[in-house]
């Protein structure tokens, strides 16, 4: 046995190999990802999700809430003068105003309705684009691998806000172009973890017996190849979340996110910034970035013990 | 017996799991005299090298130990740091599965020799320096001096694995614990390997406990062994008398499913079921669900007895095995002393 | 960069795998480099060659995409509406030519130190950089060396005591120091220290009561002691304290994790085992054994922990009215500047791409596996 203890004791799979039918090798396909392998008695057992999952997930849910529910929950308009120009916070605007009078609580609720959907979309993206690429570098090889490949290496030149950066203002700042630009710094993570997890597999005993057994290089790729890559990719989209959250706000800070007026977090605090005496203009949305972004990582650490079993007991 | 150099009584130990303690070994009885090569052997999963960890005090934390561990006249658990470093090194020490892991790679073999000579014998440099090299020359490693000042990648895997005997033999312990250090290497190496252990045992006057899933290795090099299932003893005795006159129906099955000897005809008979984990195994005989003979009397948990002098058996059933496997001594481990035999004196570093 | 532990980027390479004889690599005894880590040199830098080419292609692409001919992006407005200045530039950077031939006159006029002509100091770009440049070193070095060293110090503790309350706090603190925007603390840890506290300077590099040293090596710290100012010198650190507080702690989050999960492997070697198998102290093990195969990861994160602080630097110097190429960066995006960004964007490939040789070659001497195989 090796290293007890550090794993938590699953009886061994037999492997492939000591089947006589390739149709039993191909049915034990390690599906272990995402729990696809049900019911089998090795199964580690369901954990309780801890107290930090649930804060964490508190915390996303109180977003997202505030994302749906903006119209109703927000006191006052974000994009319109509401008060004092910088007007502190008090019983009517809680968070206070900035130098053009709003509602910094309203534009703070506003602005879930952006970062939200926007990470989620740039990660829904890099993974689409950087799982398929990796997917048919891994499995195909050669050639179409080898050109991938080098080309995440260009992306990897650059620190990922530089060239998030450079491509954003390359296409002139907008929402779409923050989105397009992170899209394109982040895709290549998953097309190198996609690409491991298929090359990890595709030498694997069970794709020979598959093969054998006269399954199709597609058929292949669809029902074996591709379960067993979703689960890194998923792992990382997961943990992708919260950079992307810190990333679009990175890039509004630079003032190459969302146009103004529209509340962006990021270009919040950077309106703020000039003027210390204001300090409620920079610290709520900042708290806002925080508290979401820690959220989503924590959320993604727990996605990562779950579905990576080698990164079991806090890796 | 007065003077065991190893005497392990119910021994258990549970490791932490996700839903509480899980014990992996399950009342292990064990002893070693001195000078004695004692094998265990078991499948992977059944506990056996766990039982080495624990005899260093190398376990996992969170791990639970009952029982009582007598070493050289010194209760062993219960121990604290500084007592384990007593006893590490100078009293028991092991030899790892793969080399390639089990030395730093990034240390020459010079200060992984010397370090603990050091530490634990309190030698000068000099000295250990010289010890160093009679070790490396013990162990047949050409060059030694030069040998001092590499880094372990730079040798074969055989060679790397005598450098680990050559460090573990350094504070001359009386117990050597070998934790399956010839599955990694190639037939050929292995038999040279087996051989300098035996030959070390013999000019050191040191014990060996060797663990092993080989039952050829076994029958080549232990004098007595013990054959392990789910964390349990299932029977021990003379290594000779086990592997040709088995009474336990897990060993017979396991010899079965071995190929022997060159020209083997019979049928290889490959145990029916998947082997338990200790951690999940049943509450009767741990073997009961594979097992061709099994009776309801196995659902009581099967006492260790002897059934002869230095013969114990945890079978209750025990059927009537004989004719059931047809081997001798000399088919298990006829081929691997022949190579020893090839490869050791004329040429020491003909293995790699 | 990503929080992932197993960064693809960054991974060492894998040791070649062959076996001399002892003989053999024994016998190099000498002080000479080895052929074999000569030869691992020469491919990462053929590598790194090509690497830096394809940089210039990445950016070049990136002005291309740019709508219009790239005349009205890259020229001021007043420029734009002269005609001999427009033909001048088109000229220039062969606008009239086929884009291969573009990227020709591009990748010479880089070569040969031109990045462009900024549009809002009117500098190239280039001038601009290696003025900005020191700023940012004086920064960045403090707190690369800070954040690597309680990196590599506070996440080996965390590996050691492993799920214990010491590892959990650590681990909390680096996930908070990972979620926060570095932007919004450089602004709270300014507004604590200079508005409420007023101990700390409310930015720049010196106090507009000293002249800045003479220039010997950019950095007002080093030449301000080599002009035997020393009141200069506290000033200068003075200054410095925030923004190197503000880049390390962003900087150290990524490092302890991945230190961290790092040291929990070596921990779990065979070879840590057998180290205490051995008889040796927990002391002993930790520091000879752990500690050595914790500096191979250190200096593999420390490419990582750079492009961290580059990254960090481009979004605190403004708050720290800092003049290094961060600040250059922030105003050339807000400004849309986009020979400048564009510049700023080689600049800082080129710079990491050659850390990350750096660091490939530094890890082959370091580690005997590839050094001697």
């Amino acid at each position: 046995m090796t290293t007890p203890g550090v794993h938590t004791p699953i009886p061994e799979m037999p492997s492939p190999a000591v089947f006589a039918d390739p149709k039993a090798a191909a049915a034990v396909a390690p599906r272990r990802w995402l729990g696809l392998r049900k019911g089998s008695p090795g199964d580690a057992p369901r954990r309780r999700p801890g107290a930090l999952t649930t804060i964490a997930v508190s915390i996303i849910g109180f977003w997202a809430v505030m994302a749906i529910a903006a119209p109703w929950i927000a006191p006052f308009d974000p994009l319109a003068q509401t008060g004092e120009y910088s007007a502190e916070p008090s019983g009517q605007h809680w968070f206070g105003t900035d130098q053009l009078g709003r509602d910094i609580l309203s534009r703070i609720i506003y602005g879930a309705q952006l970062s939200i959907p926007l990470a989620n979309i740039i990660v829904a993206l890099a993974l689409t684009i950087g799982g398929t690429l990796g997917l048919l570098a891994g499995y195909i090889g050669r050639g179409v691998d080898e050109v991938l490949m080098r080309l995440t290496d260009l992306v990897f030149a650059f620190p990922q806000i530089i060239l998030a950066m450079a491509v954003s203002a390359a296409f002139g700042p907008s929402t779409s172009n923050a989105v397009l630009a992170l899209v394109l710094v982040s895709w290549p993570v998953y097309a190198r973890v996609v690409r491991s997890a298929v090359l990890s597999i595709r030498g694997a005993d069970f794709l020979h017996a598959a093969r054998m057994l006269g399954v199709g290089p597609w058929q292949a790729l669809r029902k074996d190849v591709v379960p067993n890559a979703v689960g890194p990719a998923v792992v990382l989209a997961s943990l992708e979340l919260g950079n992307a959250v810190l990333m679009l706000a990175s890039l509004s800070f630079l003032g190459l996110g969302p146009r103004p007026p529209a509340p962006e977090w990021g270009a919040m605090i950077a309106a703020g910034s000039t003027d210390l005496s204001h300090w409620w203009v920079s610290i709520f949305p900042g708290l806002a970035i925080l508290s979401l972004v820690l959220a989503f990582n924590l959320l993604g650490d727990t996605v990562r013990d779950r579905l990576d079993p080698r990164s079991r007991h806090g890796r | 017996m007065t003077d065991l150099l190893l005497d392990i009584k119910d021994l258990t130990v549970a490791l932490p799991g996700p839903n509480g303690d899980v014990p992996i070994i399950r009342g292990v009885d064990l002893q070693v005299a001195p000078g004695e090569i004692v094998g265990i052997a078991g499948e992977s999963g059944s506990g056996k090298s766990l039982t080495a960890q624990t005899l260093l005090g190398l376990l996992p934390a969170g791990a639970k130990v009952d029982g009582s561990i007598t070493f050289a006249g010194r209760e062993l658990i219960g121990n604290n740091d500084k007592a384990w470093r007593s006893v590490r090194g100078s009293g028991i020490a092991m030899v790892f599965q793969d080399s390639s892991s089990a030395l730093h790679p990034m240390l020459t073999v010079g200060v992984q020799l010397t370090e603990h000579m050091r530490a634990v014998l309190r030698l000068d440099r000099r000295a250990a320096r010289q010890r160093a090299i009679e070790l490396l020359e013990q162990v047949r490693i050409p060059h030694p001096e030069k040998a001092l000042k590499s880094y372990p990648h730079q040798f074969s895997g055989g060679m790397r694995q005598r450098i680990a005997i050559a460090i573990a033999l350094a504070c001359k312990p009386k117990l050597l614990i070998a934790d399956e250090p010839t599955t990694a290497l190639d037939v050929t190496v292995q038999a040279g390997i087996l051989a300098l252990l035996d030959q070390l045992r013999r000019d050191n006057d040191l014990a060996v406990l060797f663990i092993t899933h080989d039952l050829g290795v076994l029958a080549s090099l232990a004098q007595r062994s013990y054959v392990f299932y789910a964390g349990q003893v299932m029977e021990s005795g003379p290594t000779g008398v086990v592997l040709t006159a088995p009474n336990h129906p897990y060993t017979s099955a396991l010899l079965n499913a071995r190929p022997h000897g060159l020209g083997h005809t019979g049928t290889l008979k490959a145990i029916k079921g998947i082997p338990v984990a200790a951690g999940s195994a049943p509450v009767g005989c741990p073997f009961a669900p594979r097992c061709d003979y099994v009776q309801d009397i196995c659902l009581v948990r099967p006492p260790l007895v002897m059934t002869s002098p230095g013969r114990l058996l945890a079978c209750v059933v025990a059927p009537d095995l004989t004719g059931s496997h047809d081997l001798s001594v000399a088919d298990l481990s006829g081929a691997e002393l022949s190579g020893a035999e090839l490869s050791v004196s004329p040429n020491p570093g003909g293995e790699r | 960069m990503s929080s992932t532990v197993t960064d693809p980027g960054a991974g060492p390479p894998a040791a070649p795998k062959s076996d001399p004889s002892p003989d053999q690599a024994a016998g190099s005894r000498g002080r000479k480099v080895p052929r074999t880590l000569l030869r691992f040199i020469l491919r990462r830098l053929f590598i790194t060659a090509f690497l830096l080419i394809g940089v210039t292609i990445m950016t070049f692409l990136l002005v291309q995409l740019v709508p219009g001919d790239g005349t009205t992006a890259n020229l001021s407005e007043a420029a734009q509406n002269d005609p001999q200045v427009v033909a001048a530039y088109r000229a220039k950077w062969g606008l009239d030519k086929p884009v291969i031939a573009q990227y020709f006159t591009y990748l010479g006029n880089v070569l040969s130190g031109d990045l462009g002509t900024s549009q809002t100091t009117g500098n190239s770009v280039l001038s601009d950089l290696t003025k900005y440049v020191p700023a940012t070193m004086e920064i960045a070095i403090p707190a690369m060396l800070l954040s690597l060293i309680i990196g590599l110090g506070v996440g080996m503790w965390a590996a050691v005591r492993k799920d214990k309350p010491a590892d959990h706090t650590i681990r909390g603190a680096a996930l908070l120091g990972l979620s926060t925007p570095s932007f919004w603390l450089a602004i709270v840890v300014l507004w604590v220290f200079f508005y409420l506290l007023d101990i700390a300077p409310n930015g720049g590099r010196l106090s507009s009561k000293y002249a800045p040293p003479h220039t010997v090596s950019g950095l007002y710290t080093v030449d301000s002691l080599l002009a035997g100012r020393p009141t200069v010198f506290w000033d200068a650190l003075w200054h410095m304290a925030l923004p190197v507080l503000v880049l390390t702690s962003l900087t150290v989050a990524t490092l302890i994790r991945f230190i961290r999960s790092a040291m929990l492997e070596v921990l779990d070697q065979d070879y840590i085992k057998a180290a205490y198998a051995k008889g040796l102290p927990k002391r002993t093990v930790l520091r000879r054994h752990v500690l050595r195969a914790g500096l191979v990861q250190v200096v593999t994160v420390s490419g990582l922990a750079f492009a961290s602080m580059l990254s960090g630097t481009v979004l605190i110097e403004q708050i720290y009215s800092w003049p290094g190429v961060g600040q250059y960066a922030y105003r050339s995006a807000s400004s849309l500047d986009l020979p400048a960004i564009m510049g700023v964007a080689l600049f800082v490939a080129l710079v990491y791409t050659l850390i990350n040789l750096l660091v490939d070659v530094l890890y082959g001497i370091i580690d005997p596996r590839i050094r001697l195989s």
